[in-house]
């Protein structure tokens, strides 16, 4: 990748690639168009509701896997653009995983009554459930006044909470299938190594930090 | 072509006919794929003549019998059942078959027969599917001789006025409306009266969510989802499940003093 010399040396520089987290917005937003079309021309098949439950399902998993590979990605590249597609990338999970819950409130006629016994009762759909509400405050804190009154520290603990929810979100998919687990496998192996550039990059800072005699 | 309209038979249900696109294009059949999709896509594979099925076990007269000349000892019936598979979605089809119970008295069962095994065609060149240990392959299925018997219990060999479609099961398949669709086992190559409870695949295969009677039950959930609701496919919304899938009037008494929390 080449950057224009003057860009470079300006103090207040634009940052590169400026159309990327728009892009990354329309990009995320055009399954769900797709989905629409698809739904419309029949595409979807002889069980659309369900096919569309299950598609945005796995687009809020994708969605919230690259979400966190971004930190990771940044760290391994000293590239700048994953951190700031981050964000978009979260609210995109969140805005699909909403979808997933209104499409299955909409299968169970939006009945109290069903869907609180599936989230009491149902282990496969508590787990999605629970996914779903935290991600609740996650997006709710999404923007940067919301860093500043939370602090940035008490903020970041609080968005750790996006590895249990797309840990939850990978146990949902995987009780939710019937017999053949490729697909939550993938999942799963994804979330796992996530997990564990996250811990290894964790124990390297601390390393670090203890041998500056930077103890808390 | 418009087809000319029969008078409805005792057994046949008015409700809409599910359109032959879907009904043929929407199938769990694991022996072509895991996808609804792929059985329409991978089941030209099979060859449904010659064929021939093999009746033995508990009975006097076993034989092994090539499948035109079977389905020539009884005259063909249509019925036009409901189908409600237990993921949660039903159709309503309309076959063509014979009874079950017109094979089994020409067959006679003896004393200890109490039980009917169906084997299905373990090919896995014809049956790409079958080369994913996914199930244990072949495909069984089973059901009490009492319900073997009944009068609703099908043998199809064809599905809205044409020969079976290979993703629905050709040459031959079982159809027990009341029940669960994974009953009703496709492409049966073998039927054996026994003694014992026959050891069914899905059963096997995850115990606490399939039973062997795995009768239509809205008030027994099945431990992922509930079993209250189905979606007929063609409609958006859900539709309330009913007992024995609406046969209550003609099987429930199959079931009397049995708890069928239990026996799910």
């Amino acid at each position: 990748m080449s950057r224009a010399a003057p860009a470079r040396s300006s103090p207040r520089r634009a940052a590169p690639l400026p159309w990327l987290p728009p892009g990354v917005v329309v990009g995320g937003l055009l399954p769900a168009l797709v989905l629409l079309l698809d739904a419309r021309s029949g595409a979807l098949g002889a069980n659309p509701v369900q096919r569309a439950i299950l598609q945005t399902g796995l687009l809020t998993l994708a969605l919230l896997a690259l979400s966190l590979a971004c930190t990771p990605l940044r760290l391994l590249t000293s590239w700048t653009w994953p951190a700031r597609v981050r964000k978009a990338l979260g609210l995109l999970a969140f805005v699909y995983a909403a979808l997933h819950f209104a499409l299955y409130l909409f299968d169970h006629g939006f009945t109290p009554q069903v869907v609180l016994d599936d989230v009491l009762k149902r282990p496969f759909v508590t787990a999605g459930f629970a996914a779903l509400v935290l991600l609740v405050p996650l997006a709710a804190t999404s923007t940067r006044s919301a860093v500043k009154r939370l602090g940035f520290a008490r903020w970041q603990r609080l968005h750790q909470l996006a590895y249990a929810a797309v840990a939850l979100g990978a146990l949902h998919y995987w009780w939710g299938v019937k017999k053949d687990h490729t697909g939550p496998l993938i999942a799963a192996l994804i979330v796992a190594a996530l997990f564990a550039v996250r811990l290894l990059w964790g124990r390297g800072r601390r390393r670090k930090k203890a041998k500056a005699g930077m103890r808390f | 072509i418009a087809q000319a309209r029969r008078p409805l038979g005792p057994y046949d249900t008015s409700e809409a006919v599910t359109p032959y696109a879907q009904a043929t294009t929407y199938n769990n059949y694991y022996e072509f794929g895991l996808d609804k999709a792929d059985p329409a896509r991978n089941a030209g594979s099979l060859r449904t003549r010659p064929w021939t099925v093999l009746i033995d076990g508990e009975v006097r007269k076993p034989v092994r019998v090539d499948i035109d000349t079977l389905q020539s000892w009884f005259p063909l019936e249509d019925r036009i059942y409901r189908m409600r598979c237990v993921e949660g979605w039903s159709m309503v089809m309309p076959w063509l078959g014979f009874p079950l119970a017109a094979l089994l008295r020409r067959i006679e069962p003896t004393g200890k027969a109490k039980y009917v095994q169906f084997t299905a065609l373990n090919d896995p060149k014809q049956m790409p599917g079958q080369r994913d240990a996914v199930l244990d392959w072949p495909y069984v299925e089973g059901l009490r001789l009492d319900e073997a018997m009944h009068p609703l219990t099908l043998m199809a060999v064809g599905l809205q006025g044409r020969i079976l479609p290979n993703q629905n099961g050709a040459p031959l398949r079982l159809v027990v409306p009341w029940k669960y669709g994974f009953k009703s086992i496709k492409a049966v190559v073998r039927i054996t009266l026994t003694e014992k409870q026959p050891k069914t695949t899905w059963a096997l295969a995850s115990p606490t969510e399939y039973g062997f009677y795995a009768n239509v039950n809205p008030s027994v959930p099945h431990p992922r989802w509930s079993q209250a609701t189905e979606r007929r496919i063609g409609e958006l919304r859900r539709r309330p499940t009913l007992p024995f899938n609406g046969y209550a009037d003609q099987v429930a008494h199959l079931y009397k003093g049995m708890d069928l929390r239990r026996f799910f």
